[in-house]
């Protein structure tokens, strides 16, 4: 699971014990909004925790204030249904405010069960029909290569969704129009509804498949931020080519009830599973402060 | 009255055709929990095949069963069956007349809080645009489950929409389905409602208020949209020359036009079209959502309504 060659990341100990706090305030949103939708999706949402901090607090350039400012950034979530996590950490970076989440998925909600441009700021496009995304992240880059912009574009995807045709299609595109300023970052964390991404419909070997389309491809712990910023950077110098990294997750990350179990793909957690998550995540919390 | 999704009905049907039928193979992508096929997997591993989160090579590779002389019964959400699915289809199905049954779940507003992405309300029009195929709506449960059944009796490709969300049963066992006849579920003489699916049971405890307000209103549920009961529409827009269609759908492009469509050619009468106008759907329980866009009972009996003395000026 380590990258051959890393590169060295510059980051204090402090800067990462406050990527993992960072981390943990996060996931107890995702778990309140989802308690309070009484719906939604779950498992999906937690495994691409540190994937979003690391770019929203350490990566991508952005403006909460304009989100629509040309020099931006851009992130695709292709794998729509994790929304609770992307909303979580664009409330947490300024785009809207906090009181916002506790409406995810209700009438009238600026926050949609999938993310949905019209309706909240920050999301570029809406998603929520897998396979999608990362053609629209093509065409984005391709975009901003023909106007010399520096900008990059990030897309998330899930690796039930590499199921799709549509992924292939976009791949080889990505390849073949050499989209250095594209990163696609799979959350392989080897679930999806019906059961193990391996016994449904096997996407494996991955990386094999995606170096033959033309990537430059990594695979890290998706869970360790030195690993996830050192992948980032390596895709950011890579010249003449995407980067693909395989972020190995687990799915319900960071909630024991909830960790590698397909049923919580798409469902929230009930009062007492709440109850139980936000006990276990302020532990994470008070054993992050005393070791660091 | 019992409530039941007409998904369950679809899932129990299916398990009850694979007792009886050994050449019936089931596909689903990835939502089997979701559109119930998953009974069938159970009981029947061999003969169910989850085709991953690829909607199109599932549709391509159930014709390629039916080549192989099985009959696939195909399914996942609405949305994806017909939307991203829909040209595979139309090419590899409906072309070459192939025997396959695609029945599709979530349909509508009633898939609720996922939002407008998942909420299929262009389906209808989608699949009945096509040559060769059938489209059936079931209303309850038990219609669901005499459409699963029936479809089996029908040389070529059809398409069954089923719903998330319980809704109340309003047959009995009786009730018997006729592909391309509608059913009048309730007489009247001043309007008809010509309803589908889930707005059935809407229209007629509309009919119910407007009773009370003096307006007899007759309600046919036409649960065969395509072929669509020509005689029936006829027939009732000569009785009550003032026709009313209400379905889960977009105003464009279904059972409002297929029955305009008719009318307009040999029984010109006013035809109000009640469904979602034009816009896509947004999240919310699926409760909230049908009163949203004016697709239950007080709100239907209202739009009767005014639709009557908007005439009558
Ligand atoms: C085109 C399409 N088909 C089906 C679905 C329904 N669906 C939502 S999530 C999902 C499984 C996705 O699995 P994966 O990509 O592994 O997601 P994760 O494990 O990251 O939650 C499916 C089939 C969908 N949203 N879009
Ligand atoms: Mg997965």
């Amino acid at each position: 699971m380590e990258i051959e060659n890393p590169l060295p990341v510059d980051i204090s100990r402090q800067e990462l014990i406050n990527l993992k706090q960072k981390a943990i305030t996060i996931r107890k949103k995702i778990v309140k909004m989802l308690y309070l939708a009484g719906s939604g999706h779950t498992g999906g949402s937690l495994s691409i925790v540190e994937i979003l901090v690391s770019l929203y607090f350490k990566v991508m350039k952005y403006d909460p204030r304009n989100p629509q400012w040309e020099e931006r950034d851009r992130l695709i979530l292709s794998k729509g249904h994790a929304a609770p996590a992307l909303y979580a950490v664009l409330s947490e970076a300024g785009f809207f405010s906090e009181e916002d989440l506790w409406t995810l998925r209700k009438l009238g909600s600026h926050l949609q069960g999938h993310p949905d441009s019209k309706a909240t700021p920050g999301v570029e496009i809406s998603t929520g029909s897998l396979g999608q995304g990362l053609g629209i992240a093509n065409g984005l880059a391709l975009g901003l290569k023909l106007k010399k912009s520096s900008s990059r574009v990030y897309v998330i995807l899930g690796d039930g969704e590499m199921q799709e045709g549509m992924v292939w299609e976009a791949a080889m595109a990505s390849g073949h129009y050499r989209l250095d300023n594209l990163c696609a970052i799979l959350d392989n964390n080897n679930l999806q509804i019906d059961g193990k991404v391996s016994d449904i419909m096997s996407i494996y070997p991955i990386e094999d498949k995606l170096r033959a389309f033309g990537w430059n491809v990594l695979t890290i712990d998706g869970h360790d931020f030195e690993s996830i910023l050192s992948a980032l950077k390596i895709a950011e110098k890579t010249k003449g080519k995407p980067t693909f990294i395989v972020a190995k997750t687990v799915k319900g990350k960071g909630v024991s009830i909830f960790e590698n179990k397909v049923k919580y793909h798409g469902v929230a957690p009930n009062e007492e599973e709440y109850r139980i998550a936000m006990e276990e995540l302020k532990q994470q919390e008070e054993e992050l402060r005393k070791y660091g | 009255m019992d409530r039941v999704a007409t998904r369950d009905a679809y899932g129990e049907a299916l398990v009850e055709l694979g007792e009886k039928y050994s050449n019936i193979v089931v596909l689903d992508a990835d939502l089997s929990g979701s559109t119930r096929t998953s009974k069938f997997a159970r009981k029947f591993p061999e003969r169910f095949f989850n085709m991953g989160v690829a909607e199109q090579n599932m549709m391509v590779t159930a014709a390629g069963f039916a080549l192989a002389g099985f009959i696939p019964y195909v399914s996942t959400f609405a949305i994806f069956a017909t939307g991203r699915a829909w040209e595979p289809i139309r090419q590899s199905i409906a072309y070459s007349n192939i025997n396959v049954k695609i029945v599709a779940s979530h349909a509508g507003i009633t898939v609720g809080e996922d939002g407008g992405s998942h909420q299929s309300i262009e389906d209808i029009a989608l699949m009945r645009v096509i040559p060769n195929m059938y489209v059936f709506v079931p209303a309850d449960a038990v219609e669901t489950k005499k459409i699963i059944k029936k479809i089996m009796e029908i040389d070529g490709p059809c398409y069954v929409r089923t719903g998330r969300s319980k809704v109340p049963v309003i047959f009995d066992n009786s009730y018997e389905f006729t592909p391309g006849k509608g059913k009048i579920v309730r007489e009247g003489k001043d309007v008809a409602i010509i309803a589908t699916g889930i707005e059935v049971y809407e229209s007629l405890k509309a009919a119910e208020i407007l009773e009370k307000k003096g307006i007899s209103a007759l309600v046919v549920n036409m649960s065969s949209i395509k072929p669509i009961d020509r005689e029936l529409i006829e027939e009732v827009a000569e009785r009550t020359g003032k026709i009313v269609t209400v379905e889960e759908h977009s105003i464009y492009g279904g059972l409002g036009s297929a029955v305009s469509e008719v009318i307009g050619e040999t029984k010109p009468v006013p035809v109000k079209i009640i469904g979602i106008r034009d816009r896509f759907g947004i999240s919310g329980k699926a409760e909230e959502l049908v009163r949203y866009f004016k697709l239950d009972t007080e709100s239907i009996a209202r739009e009767v309504e005014s639709f009557l003395s908007r005439i009558n000026d």
